[in-house]
């Protein structure tokens, strides 16, 4: 197989990990040499989290380096701006169109950069952006902390050679049993976003 | 079995499957996750220590006892190790003893970069690195081997990328029977007792044991030169090798899992067949020069950098401008102008204790000699509520020395309870018989919340989550010699101050125990409540914004006598803990009494 890297971006707290976790899993699954990487600690704190995944036929480095992922899932949209860089030209940045102030913006110290700007920076580096919904459509599920799992579902599409029992059934080692079925249907929430646009 | 593990969990299986029954650690990222993981398993004994030098000799005495065991740190930790490796390294043990220290390349949470490896040259100690987590399950037995084979302690180096990276692991899953007697504690003074005398005896026999561990290191499977085109021939070892092999997937590679002593003849050897000789390492050139004191011609720290850690595009991009690479070989990549944005530090969070603690501190213009801990956090703006800080328990003795030397201001000393008991006890002991006006706040959020809510003296819980008895801090700090002792709710702005005031008043030592629980902790979260702002009361002031909570917001409302954004909570950051409340002067944030009245009225 062509080797095949993710970045995944967010603020502690958004289940960065969790994705990176469920995104390894479907990789060995589908028969990869997988590699994930994590940094803990400090990053628990409100601070930006990132994660790597890196999917081929033997795996080197767990790391990822400027223009080296195929695809970043941003679960935030600054931090999509932050780490656009590792992004290839030409590769598929998928970002939850959310904000999360970070304290120097909510004090009132620094802006938020605007969409327009975001958007302008992320499609100097890939035509392929798509802004998801993710948190919106977990709300509207009934539970915010799914966003992630939107994300995944949005994600999914990209990845067509993986049958969609794959990510369902990683999803589900991985959550608690009470909440399987509602994972199950943001999984599939954000994949339909994706029918048409992508 | 396959199991797709972290290095650090993959540590954790190679030590129960080896049959470690003894291991001990204080909790340090990158490290922690190897003894939360082996806890669990039965058979084996395993618990958190108050600090890495106890820890260090729990494992030393298991070994002398005849037993296979464990000591586990960051790289820090085992400055506080240090003499503890030291004897070790002279006295050697009954049975198998592993120390596994996990470097932290680029400080992602550490204070400094030091590399370890110096310290196995400095004390005679074998140094193993793993390249992933296979290799970290392996060597934990292949350590313990070496360690009875030539008596001498063995030090399994991790760096933060590899305890952080997860790859899959075939394990067997199985652990050798226990013993079903008890051995007998075998007496051997001359080897044991570390007087001159004795010592004096022991260190010939600790260099002959080196040159033994050399010739094995030919041998050792773990060191293998990979030949593929001899243009280029890379020496490198740890998870430096991942990156050597991605970007010279055709160069000749000496993959070294044994980086001290190194392998002399295989170094030799593998440097004759190759045109032009790289070491690729991270930290310092320890190879490097290890290979340089053999008189080969080497290259290493002129093209791959010395500071931070590596990956693959920075060897990539220093090998290019050394000329081992075409500039073709650069991974095309976009930098886009993306102006100044703002930045997402690690902070205090929300309804932490520390923070209105720290806030009134800073607002009675003491100094603030501060230690290792979430806390450390509130020198960032904001709060800006911490003035120095070097090392677990450096606090007080820095506050002490602050406090003899005289400045302008009074000064305090502010550390939590689990890096109290790591290294404070003994330096509050010095403010109380050396006699100094330190006032020491002991931030007690019953945990060590840092490394992520372990265990430790003051919990009554230990590793293996077994009731113990809680040591209790104003006793222990009466007994230590100070007198003027408070306890305060961290939470109660009002007393913290008072307590405050009242030690500033006096010329003698003091301690003010902050005492509040972790707001993250699943008791605490129970009771959080979020605040609201009555937008009518407020007028955009910006005092609340002083104490750094992220609950607390600019709202879109702009207050028409200010012209200034008035304040909103954010429900769902805001856990109730009422410090904005408090430090509000016109009363516009409501306190979770206020609320429950407003509802009762609704």
């Amino acid at each position: 197989m062509t080797a095949i890297s993710f970045v995944l971006a967010g603020v502690g707290g958004q289940g960065t990990i969790l994705a990176s976790d469920v995104l390894a899993a479907v990789g060995l699954a589908a028969g990869h040499d997988v590699k994930k990487s994590e940094v803990h600690g400090m990053a628990q704190r409100g601070g930006s989290v990132t994660t790597y995944v890196r999917w081929a036929d033997t795996v080197y480095s767990p790391l990822i380096g400027p223009g080296e992922a195929d695809f970043m899932l941003s679960f935030e949209k600054l931090e999509a701006l932050r780490y656009v860089d590792l992004v290839r030209p030409g590769g598929t940045v998928l970002v939850n169109n959310y904000a999360i102030s970070p304290l120097s913006v909510s004090s009132g110290n620094d802006s938020y950069p605007l969409d327009e700007r975001i958007k302008a920076v992320l499609g100097a580096v890939t035509e392929h952006v798509f802004l998801v919904p993710a948190t919106a459509l977990a709300e509207g599920l009934g539970n915010v902390r799914v966003n992630n799992v939107v994300l995944l579902g949005a994600l999914s599409y990209f990845l067509s050679d993986v049958p969609v029992n794959a990510w369902v059934q990683a999803l589900r080692e991985r959550v608690p049993a009470r909440f399987a079925e509602l994972n199950e249907r943001a999984f599939l929430l954000g994949r339909d976003q994706m029918s048409g646009k992508a | 079995m396959k199991r797709f593990l972290s290095g650090n969990e993959a540590v954790a299986w190679g030590a129960w499957e080896s049959g470690v029954l003894v291991a001990a650690a204080y909790p340090g990222t990158p490290s922690t996750e190897i003894l939360e993981t082996l806890a669990p398993m039965p058979n084996v004994y395993a618990e958190w220590s108050p600090n890495e030098k106890v820890a260090l000799d729990v494992a030393i005495g298991a070994a002398y006892a005849g037993s296979r065991a464990m000591a586990v740190m960051k790289h820090v930790g085992l400055n506080v190790a240090a003499d503890s490796f030291f004897y070790a390294a002279m006295t050697g043990m009954e049975a198998g003893l592993v120390i596994v220290n996990a470097d932290d390349p680029f400080m992602h949470s550490s204070q400094n970069e030091q590399d370890n490896r110096r310290y196995c040259k400095f004390a005679r100690v074998p140094c193993l690195e793993p390249t992933d987590s296979q290799d970290a399950h392996d060597l934990v037995g292949v350590a313990l081997n070496i360690s009875e084979q030539f008596d001498t302690p063995v030090m399994l180096r991790l760096t933060t990328r590899l305890s952080h990276s997860s790859s899959v692991v075939d394990l067997e899953g199985v652990r050798p029977a226990p013993r079903t007697e008890k051995p007998t504690y075998r007496i051997d003074t001359t080897k044991y007792v570390m007087v001159p005398g004795n010592a004096r005896r022991r260190h010939p026999i600790v260099e002959e044991r080196l040159a033994k561990i050399r010739e094995f290191a030919e041998i050792f499977s773990y060191n293998r030169p990979e030949l593929r085109k001899l243009s280029l021939g890379i020496v490198s070892s740890g998870v430096a090798y991942q990156y050597a092999r991605e970007v010279f997937p055709e160069a000749s590679i000496l993959r070294l899992g044994m980086t001290y002593p190194v392998p002399v003849r295989m170094i030799r050897d593998f440097a004759a067949r190759v045109d032009r000789l790289i070491v690729i390492e991270e930290l310092d050139p320890f190879l490097e020069e290890e290979i340089r004191l053999l008189g080969i011609p080497v290259e290493g720290k002129t093209i791959f950098p010395l500071c931070g850690e590596l990956d693959q595009s920075i060897v990539r991009e220093s090998a290019i401008r050394a000329g081992l690479l075409p500039a073709s070989a650069q991974t095309p990549a976009v930098h886009p102008d993306k102006g100044e944005l703002p930045p997402r530090p690690p902070i205090l969070c929300p309804g932490c204790p520390h923070r209105g603690v720290l806030h009134v501190a800073n607002k009675l213009g003491l100094v603030i000699n501060g230690d290792i801990g979430c806390y450390t956090l509130a020198f960032l703006p904001p709060l800006g509520a911490l003035h120095s800080c070097g090392c677990m328990g450096a606090s007080i003795g820095v506050a002490h020395g602050v406090a003899k030397a005289g400045v302008t201001q009074r000064n305090v000393a502010v550390l939590g309870d689990s890096t109290f008991f790591h290294t404070g006890l003994p330096a509050l002991l010095n403010v109380a018989y050396n006699h100094s006006n330190t006032i020491t706040i002991i931030l007690d959020n019953r945990t060590t919340a840092m490394t992520g809510h372990q265990q430790n003296p003051g919990t009554g819980r230990t590793l293996q989550n077994a009731e113990t008895t809680p040591a209790e801090l104003e006793p222990l700090v009466r007994a230590l010699g100070i007198r003027r002792v408070h306890t305060v709710d961290s939470y109660d702005l009002k007393a913290v101050e008072s307590a405050l005031k009242n030690c500033l008043e006096v010329d003698e030592p003091a301690v003010i125990i902050s005492r509040r629980e972790c707001a993250l902790m699943p008791e605490a979260r129970k009771r959080w409540v979020p605040l609201r702002v009555n937008a009518d009361r407020c007028n955009g002031c910006g005092l609340c914004f002083r104490v750094g909570c992220p609950a607390v917001v600019r709202s879109d409302q702009i207050d028409s006598k200010t012209g200034k954004a008035k304040a909103r909570i954010d429900s769902q950051l805001c856990t109730g803990c009422e410090v904005c409340a408090q430090v509000c002067a016109r009363k516009a944030i409501l306190f979770r009494a206020q609320l429950a009245e407003e509802e009762g009225v609704e």
